[in-house]
């Protein structure tokens, strides 16, 4: 499995997340994955929708196979940011799992309703969190079907062809 | 870390692979009600409680199969995700379907993630159990709340 997988082209992962000591701690659990994959962070949400649309810095950046995205961020809150990827014909398809130390039932719901793919609650002790992002790599990377994408063309206001 | 009571509706035609899927939930972490609706008119009957199904509880995830008899997985799904009390409860697509087309199609209907049944019995059950720990304990799922 592992030399099947090595072969395969990474996936990409954008982690939209402005706690930097959250960002080491996903980095490293993502380093046992048992897939080849590609970490990106965006740490705020505007900085994830020009990463997404591929402006200014992020001119080459890829396209992202799944998104973890915290919904309590600078300048421009996950809860819009999802909401502007759920809205877009050409981003609404790649996955985005919601990352977040809120538990609360608005948050849950609202993320349901704004077609978040799925919600996880941080754990606040270390080994709980690194066990729910290996469960990220477990399941999303390694059985979940993604999308294959548009990883060439033109992103901004293209509508899928599919 | 979910309900403590997990409900699950799976929505599949094929009477072996309902066997299987209960089989592989027996060895559960979670207390889990597995209920069956084998087409996709079924299923909608069972979500709005309808005729047969007036006393059925609201899933709290939904396993639901592409290529149904009666009413398409496709359009259960668009159904599911287009009614305002219905939509946030998370559907996995589960099916035999690896085809691109159908993987994008579902999450451009807002499927809640896609997952290819594999052939093989030992991966099969692999699969549902891998389903199984994720959803059933990493996720949290909207409260209930009954239209």
């Amino acid at each position: 499995v592992q030399n099947a997988n090595s072969c395969a082209p990474a996936i990409q992962v954008l982690l939209v997340e402005d706690n930097p000591g959250d960002v080491r701690l996903t980095r490293e659990a993502f380093q046992d994955a048992k897939v080849h994959l590609k970490m990106h962070v965006a740490v705020d949400g505007v900085e994830a929708m020009e990463f997404l649309f591929q402006q200014g810095r992020f001119a080459d950046s890829p396209r992202p196979d799944l998104i973890l995205l915290d919904l309590n961020l600078p300048r421009k809150d996950g809860r819009e940011v999802l909401k502007e990827i759920k809205q877009h014909p050409s981003l609404k398809s790649i996955p985005v799992v919601i990352l977040t130390t809120s538990a609360s039932d608005v948050d849950i719901e609202g993320s349901y309703l704004l077609h978040a793919n799925c919600y996880i609650s941080k754990p606040v002790d270390l080994e709980g969190f690194l066990t729910v992002v290996r469960s990220i790599d477990e399941f999303w990377l390694s059985v979940v079907r993604l999308p294959a994408g548009e990883r060439h063309g033109p992103r901004i206001g293209s509508n899928s062809a599919r | 870390m979910g309900p403590e009571l997990v409900r699950i509706l799976l929505v599949e035609d094929n009477a072996g692979d309902v066997r299987l899927t209960q089989e592989a939930f027996k060895d559960a972490k979670v207390h889990l009600d597995l209920y069956v609706a084998s087409d996709g008119v079924e299923a909608m009957d069972f979500l709005y409680r309808r005729g047969s199904y007036a006393e059925s509880p609201r899933p709290d995830l939904i396993l639901l199969d592409l290529n149904l008899p009666r009413k398409d997985g496709r359009e259960v799904l668009t159904e599911i995700k287009t009614d305002p009390s219905l939509k946030t409860i998370p559907v996995v697509i589960l099916t035999t379907s690896g085809s691109d087309a159908d993987i994008e199609r579902s999450y451009q209907l807002n499927a809640n993630c896609y997952v290819s049944k594999p052939v093989d019995l030992e991966q099969f059950l692999s699969v549902v159990r891998s389903i199984d720990d994720f959803w059933l304990s990493a996720v949290r799922f909207p409260k209930e709340k009954r239209a």
